[in-house]
């Protein structure tokens, strides 16, 4: 009897060890594993160049190493302007890289490697998702003041996106949001399908950036600035803070982050289509 | 049409961005000669409307606001949420107030 009892002890004992369970080092290791992606990488290059290779593209290379993706795929950009903006990127981080200031680097990441295996269609039908929860659809009904200024604010944009595409989208301040004719949405789906994949993958950057279809058109289609889109995105926050204040380290903090979100992403549309870089009229004396 | 700043401001603006980013030798890198000579090409003509000076108009101030906000979100991380948790100390400094420096707070040895 006793002697069972110690046998049973004895193994159950070294399990529940807490040297058994969850060893010290292993500990460690598991710590390290987990934050491998906060831990910050040394710049380990020089000299940032470009140079184009046979099919067109650009490549980026840091020193004489080619840069690829996280995929391990050769990084190529489909024009120069692109190339150079990811060069700069790559240019400007000091000792240590920081990759979450690389916008452009990881957007051109993002369309090379397609990490989640989605084709263009997909991509419309999630963007297109976004129309029917559309921050400036959905309104308040208090307080007065802010009720007023979404109005002000935010129908003017709606107006003309209604008028630019020839739709109907509406506002509501129901839960359910307004309903959106089916016609609006194939128009929308319509105008997509124009885009390619690379501008696409900006395009639903900058929609999932500013949770808004309305806003994220209006900024590709250069009716709104990047700052307006995000003054305009946040408009309910930025009520909210002249009522109780600034925080720097939570308000501005976003607020800048999102904008060189935006920036980015429409940057990155505007570079992937060529149409804006290409055409250029031609100065005469 | 979005109100933007004139394309001169945004010129100076975009090399002063690359010059806080790059360091002093800004004016060999590629962007500054990219930037300088797409200025350059869609200099103000006199026509009233030019498509292709809008979208150049719109991009580099797009590009602006990414080089400024880029920077401004690293410095505000870099300040704010680079060192992990704060002491309770600056926690408190944070918001104006000192913690006390005796346990149970003034004449608590009576």
């Amino acid at each position: 009897m006793f002697r069972r009892l110690v046998r049973l002890q004895g193994p159950l004992g070294n399990i529940l060890s807490p040297d058994k369970v969850c060893p010290r080092n292993q500990q460690l290791r598991c710590a390290v594993n987990y934050s491998s992606a906060l831990v910050e990488k040394r710049r380990f290059y020089k000299d940032v160049s470009i140079s184009q290779s046979e099919g067109g593209l650009y490549e980026v290379n840091l020193d004489r190493r080619k840069l690829k993706t996280p995929g391990g795929k050769l990084f190529t950009a489909p024009n120069e302007a692109m190339a150079i903006a990811v060069a700069t990127e790559w240019d400007a981080q000091k000792d240590t890289l920081k990759y979450y200031t690389m916008h452009l680097t990881t957007l051109c990441n993002t369309a090379l490697d397609n990490p989640t295996h989605r084709t263009k269609e997909q991509m419309i039908s999630a963007a297109l998702k976004f129309l029917e929860t559309d921050t400036v659809c959905y309104r308040v009904d208090e307080p007065h003041s802010l009720v007023e200024l979404q109005k002000n604010e935010w129908d003017p944009v709606l107006h003309w996106i209604e008028n630019r595409y020839n739709v109907t989208i509406g506002s509501s301040s129901n839960i359910l949001g307004p309903e959106i004719p089916k016609e609006t949405k194939d128009t929308f789906r319509q105008h997509l399908k124009s885009y390619n994949f690379w501008s696409m993958t900006g395009l639903e950057f900058v929609i999932t950036q500013l949770k808004s279809v309305v806003l994220a058109i209006g900024v590709i289609d250069r009716h709104l600035s990047v700052e307006q889109a995000v003054l305009l995105s946040r408009l309910e926050e930025e009520y909210q803070i002249k009522y109780w204040g600034n925080v720097e380290w939570a308000h501005d903090y976003e607020s800048y982050e999102l904008r060189a979100r935006t920036a980015a992403g429409a940057l990155f549309v505007h570079l992937s289509s060529e149409s804006s870089t290409v055409k250029r009229k031609l100065m005469q004396n | 049409m979005a109100a933007m700043a004139p394309a001169l401001r945004v010129c100076r603006g975009i090399l002063k961005e690359l010059r806080a980013s790059i360091g002093p030798t800004y004016n060999k890198s590629l962007a500054y000669n990219y930037v300088m000579d797409q200025f350059r090409k869609n200099k103000i003509t006199g026509e009233r409307y030019c498509r292709a000076q809008q979208e150049a108009h719109h991009d580099s101030n797009t590009y602006l606001c990414l080089l400024g906000s880029t920077r401004t979100h690293l410095a505000l991380h870099k300040l704010y949420h680079a060192k992990g948790e704060c002491s309770q100390e600056s926690a408190a400094a944070m918001v104006g107030l000192r913690l006390p420096t005796q346990p149970g707070g003034k004449g608590w040895e009576k």
